[in-house]
């Protein structure tokens, strides 16, 4: 298939939404992670992950939400209580999709507050797990409103650790630092670049490297050739729509 | 095994104004909402807070009770922002240290174990060491025997608490608590970091029922951490306390979009009875 230079062929043959294309790109940040806790925040990570489970990746762990171990229908399985998350965390045996109220060109998240932390102009939720995520397993974010206003030049807070800043914090932050994507309503980004900024890894179908650019406050690394975020495969859309999210909660979280 | 019931007004009788007071629970669940309740009621101020924070601290931050918060985050779960934590921190109203959800529990665990502090890699690399400049770290002794490397990790302080404020489904006169929800939190944890622990439970009951047919596991709280049992049924209203209730989410929302003079004007006013009827009223009027 063929598409003019910069915009991927629409996908619509089958009628694929945006938000299944956000959950293909989703589900692919668990595969081949093995046996491992896929720990997705928010809707259409959580679809991913249950769709990794039950496809590609199907000796992932899953969670309720609360403090069970559960299968793709729902199955308990086991009990994974905070005490325990938060040991397992350290451990390392675990992929985590986090949300962000910024990201910058460096992978460096903050979910605490938006202005100067001695007296923000808007207090969010705070660090959380931030923190001990990016210095101890992979972590993943998710951007269902990829603007200027998240993909910053620089966050106003480091919660989750960029790649610069646990390069300068030495190798007790490197040492098990990895952020393998982010994935926003837009496309799949990486660090796969030679100073670990970000770069455009794959525009989701019907969006432009002008569109992306435009909503992204920093100069992002885009090379020649832009991939298209895959499409579904028909089984992988049945389950999308009739298993994992016949109610249509994809749909309410990214539109179009 | 001596009786330890009292009221939750007893309870916060024994707290003072200045001191280092944890609560447990997790966001918007199992918090010991009575006791913070009698709390608002007392005339103890200018706290320092450690929690994982919800509805706890909002209203406490919005009662001006709080000097210092230890908090990794302020949530109401269903509803992510805590308005009037955003209220008290946008305005400068409140000193934090702002750590990571694992620091806090390496900190509470140092002072459980009277260590003065416990090495966590959580914390290197991020703001969290920026914010707090009080933190330090520590370079390990040994070298790493795959990498060669003397690491360097963040001092988690010990999180000592004067008192510990805690919330379970049942507890017996002497102070063993049992939980029956998915998840015992950290609320152990927080008793044991503690110069003294006042349990709140759903129900007080007999040591031979609270340990009959109960997974030992559940048996959370021993009596030796805990200095007072309150029996407080809906006492952890509107967090949730399963199995014996869910969040409230129709209040909790009544809540986070009600001023909070309003808010404390209708409802907390009275005492806990008093608490419950206006809470029944609100919602026979909502139907």
């Amino acid at each position: 298939m063929s598409a003019p230079p910069g915009v991927c062929p629409d996908g619509s043959r089958q009628r694929v939404t945006r938000a299944e294309y956000c959950v293909i790109a989703c589900a692919e940040a668990w595969r081949g992670d093995g046996e491992v806790l896929a720990s997705p925040m928010g809707p259409i990570p959580s679809i991913g992950a249950r769709l990794a489970r039950l496809t590609f990746s199907p000796d992932l762990l899953l969670t309720d939400g609360e403090a069970m171990l559960v299968g793709p229908d729902g199955t308990p399985e086991g009990w994974l209580p905070y005490r325990q998350h938060l040991a397992l965390v350290t451990g390392g045996r675990r992929h985590v999709m986090m949300g962000a109220s910024q990201l910058d060109r460096f992978g460096n998240q903050n979910i605490s507050c938006v202005g100067d932390w001695e007296r923000p102009a808007r207090q969010l939720l705070g660090v959380r797990g931030g923190p001990v995520n990016t210095v101890n397993n992979p972590v993943s974010y998710w951007v269902p409103g990829h603007s200027t206003r998240v993909f910053v030049e620089k966050v106003d807070l480091v919660g989750g650790v960029g790649y610069d800043s646990a390069a300068a914090a030495g190798p007790t932050a490197t040492r098990f630092h990895r952020i393998p994507r982010v994935v926003s309503n837009l496309g799949v980004f990486d660090f796969a670049t030679p100073d670990r900024s970000m770069r455009l890894a794959s525009l989701h179908p019907g969006v432009t490297v002008e569109e992306v650019a435009a909503a992204t406050g920093f100069g992002l690394t885009v090379p020649d050739d832009v991939p298209c975020t895959r499409e579904p495969s028909a089984s992988e859309l049945a389950a999308i729509r009739e298993v994992l999210d016949p109610r249509g909660l994809r749909d309410r979280e990214v539109k179009g | 095994m001596g009786d330890k019931t009292m009221t939750a007004d007893e309870a916060v009788a024994r707290l003072g104004s200045g001191m280092t007071v944890g609560i447990g629970g997790w966001g918007s669940r199992r918090k010991p909402m009575a006791l913070v309740r009698a709390l608002l009621r007392s005339p103890v101020t200018d706290l320092t807070v450690v929690s994982y924070g919800g509805p706890d601290v909002g209203m406490l931050a919005a009662a001006g009770r709080i000097r210092k918060l230890v908090a990794p985050f302020v949530t109401l779960d269903s509803v992510p922002l805590e308005p009037h934590y955003r209220a008290a921190r946008e305005s400068g109203s409140l000193d934090l240290m702002e750590i990571d959800e694992a620091m806090f529990m390496w900190g509470l665990r140092a002072a459980a174990v009277r260590l003065p502090f416990l090495p966590v890699r959580a914390g290197i690399g991020s703001d969290v060491m920026r914010v707090n400049p009080e933190l330090r770290t520590v370079t390990s002794p040994y070298e790493d025997a795959e990498t060669g490397v003397h690491e360097t990790f963040a001092a988690m302080p010990a999180l000592r608490l004067d008192a510990a404020l805690v919330h379970v489904n049942r507890a017996d006169r002497a102070g063993n608590g049992r939980y029956l929800g998915p998840d015992p939190y950290f609320d152990d944890l927080f008793c044991e970091a503690a110069g003294a622990a006042y349990v709140s439970c759903e129900r007080i009951v007999d040591t031979a029922e609270l340990t009959k047919a109960a997974p030992p596991q559940t048996l959370l709280l021993k009596r030796l951490h805990v200095t007072g049992v309150v029996e407080a049924p809906g006492g952890a209203h509107f967090t949730s306390c399963a199995p014996d209730h869910d969040r409230d989410e129709g209040f909790q929302r009544f809540y986070a979009s009600t001023p909070w003079p309003e808010f404390a004007g209708r409802f907390l006013a009275g005492d806990e009875p008093a608490y419950r009827a206006a809470v029944r009223t609100w919602h026979e009027e909502g139907r």
